[in-house]
């Protein structure tokens, strides 16, 4: 039963953090000079609409009861209505949400199918130049800006070639694994250099480590040895760090959206800046604080699942 | 003969031979001439520069890159390569204003709830689980909604949201030298509270949070860019390297070296920061 109170341990942790989150998120709006149902509602709105949004949201009332209102309201789902959409913030996002999801686990697998194999080819030619030339290319790509290698994607791929089309997010499985293709190889670029480093880093660290030794002195096959010792370790710690990496991920689709016009969770909330849309703001950024958390949450819960000695601290 | 060998193995202990050691690594010696240079450019643009970056040349427009103009001219006719010069002044100018203020707040808070623990370490837990469970682009973008767009609000924003990593790290290293002898030593000497945080555990625990800091300085120039490109960060006609690949964006098939260009003056910059802290990564980490 171990398992189950740490679950429920984490878990608990969790509610404290998702408190604080909402007070950030309520405080960003209530920190706007002016007043905030006129930030709420739009410039244009009427009176009788900026009296409507006073009273639901009890601007009327002392902050702690507007901060329990806007609480409440938020766990009802109901984020309220977004001013350049003119319908539920909610329903915008959900909307949105399965285009932005598609691309950022098209974007994971890109880049453990690019960082996988290099991250291995480095590590067992340690100190000569296939090592050098990979973690040099990877340095290089580290200090690269996302929307600029998304930029030279688009440019050379999609204008120049025509081999991919340069904005949209295609119908149906293979259109949106079509249209996605390079927003989605933008951002595993960039993250690909993060895990090829770590992911180089551990398996130097298992193939030094003294069992993997002992399989070697007897005389178990290379094949078996990466196979079964090797790749089942550098498997864990790159699954926690791609885990611990969601918000870079979910930074870089927000700039590659916008580079290549996907309609997703990132170009929205740009789209919602500019329009000083704030109840959208507002939800995007809790959308994505939700969906950094659960990634956390199942990281930290597949850590436990596969090293016991996780669930004893 | 035996005193060559003598003062060779002395220096070696010497404080300036880490300087030298460092400089022997090529990665750390390409960095610091990436840098150095770069900070030239940032100090002196008109002196590097071959024309006024904000000279309109509307018969000169679009030109591809040529002797006169290495790196062509823009949509207005500007020298590209000046605008490219000038932007240093502000992109260098990121590395600096979006980390430092975060540095200090961080390793005050980050160094006092290491100290004193108890009821402020729990709220600080908490404060920073909630920030980091923002993706950072998503927070500081946030934040410049509210606050508007522009240089010195993208460094506000920028240090609200960052100084929550600089506080985590000093406080982990705090909590770790407050198990030395020294600090229990200084408690018994009944030293005040300031002068063991400030004047021994602080010089003691700093080295991962400037090798952090490098690190950090490049990852603000990328941001800084990104919020460029993204309309959020410096305004055009201010010449940045951002702005400039977004200048360059709707001419990028007839005219590309204009978007190329800043772009690589990025990689370069953020990739001499990046040496300068692997190098002093290399250089701090304890010996022996």
């Amino acid at each position: 039963m171990a398992g189950l109170q740490y679950v429920l341990k984490r878990l608990a942790l969790m509610v404290p953090t998702f408190v604080l989150v909402m007070i950030i998120i309520f405080l960003l709006v209530r920190l706007l000079p002016g007043d905030p149902a006129i930030a709420i509602a739009g410039d244009k709105a009427s009176d009788a609409d900026l009296a409507a949004i006073r009273e639901k949201l009890g601007l009327n009332d002392p902050l702690l009861v507007q901060f329990w209102l806007f609480f409440t309201n938020t766990l009802q789902g109901d984020l309220g209505r977004s001013i350049m959409m003119r319908t539920s913030v909610s329903s915008v996002i959900l909307e949105r949400l399965p285009t932005t999801g598609f691309l950022a686990l098209f974007a994971v697998s890109l880049s453990l199918l690019i960082a996988g194999p290099l991250a291995f080819v480095a590590a067992l030619n340690r100190g000569k130049w296939p090592d050098t030339v990979i973690r040099t290319v990877f340095q290089v790509g580290l200090s690269m800006p996302v929307f600029y290698i998304g930029l030279i994607l688009l440019t050379f791929l999609a204008a120049q070639l025509r081999w991919f089309p340069v904005g949209g997010s295609g119908d149906g499985f293979f259109g949106q694994l079509y249209y996605l293709f390079l927003p989605s190889m933008t951002v595993a670029l960039y993250t690909s250099a993060i895990i090829m480093r770590n992911l180089r880093a551990s398996i130097i660290e298992v193939l030094d480590a003294e069992y993997v030794q002992f399989a070697r002195a007897k005389g178990l096959p290379n094949r078996l040895i990466l196979g079964r010792h090797v790749l089942r370790n550098a498997l864990i710690s790159t699954i926690t760090l791609l885990g611990l990496s969601i918000g870079n991920l979910m930074s870089g689709t927000l700039v590659t959206e916008t580079v290549f016009a996907v309609p997703g969770l990132g170009r929205l909330m740009l789209e919602a800046i500019f329009a000083r849309d704030y109840p959208l703001i507002q939800g995007l950024t809790l959308t994505f604080a939700i969906l950094v958390s659960i990634v956390f949450l199942l990281t930290d819960l597949f850590q436990s699942l596969l090293d016991p000695r996780m669930r004893l601290t | 003969m035996s005193d060559a060998v003598v003062t060779s193995a002395k220096s070696s202990d010497a404080p300036l031979s880490r300087l030298q050691l460092a400089l022997r690594k090529p990665g750390f010696l390409i960095g610091a001439v990436i840098i150095g240079f770069s900070t030239l450019l940032a100090l002196f643009p008109s002196f590097f520069a071959p024309y006024d970056p904000n000279f309109i040349d509307y018969l000169a427009v679009r030109q591809p890159p040529s002797w006169a103009h290495p790196f062509g001219t823009d949509m207005l006719g500007r020298d590209a390569l000046s605008r490219v010069i000038h932007a240093y002044t502000v992109n260098m100018q990121m590395a600096i204003l979006a980390t430092v203020f975060a540095l200090t707040i961080g390793v005050t808070i980050g160094a006092l709830v290491g100290y004193y623990r108890g009821v402020a370490d729990m709220i600080f837990g908490r404060v920073v689980d909630a920030i980091i469970t923002f993706p950072f682009l998503v927070l500081v973008i946030a934040v410049v909604a509210v606050l508007g767009p522009g240089l010195i609000k993208m460094y506000i924003a920028i240090t609200l949201v960052g100084w929550v990593y600089y506080a985590r790290l000093m406080r982990a290293e705090v909590i770790a030298q407050m198990g030395n002898d020294y600090a229990s030593a200084g408690i018994v000497m009944g030293y005040s509270d300031r002068r063991i945080i400030f004047r021994h555990l602080l010089p003691n625990a700093i080295t991962p949070v400037i090798v952090y800091w490098m690190t950090d300085m490049a990852l603000a120039i990328l941001l800084g860019s990104s919020l460029g490109y993204l309309g959020l960060g410096a305004q055009p006609p201010h010449a940045e390297w951002g702005v400039l690949i977004a200048e360059g964006r709707n001419f990028i098939t007839t005219a590309w070296w204009l978007s190329l260009m800043p772009g690589i003056a990025i990689v370069i910059t953020g990739l001499g920061f990046s040496l300068i802290g692997d190098g002093l990564a290399d250089l701090l980490r304890p010996r022996g």
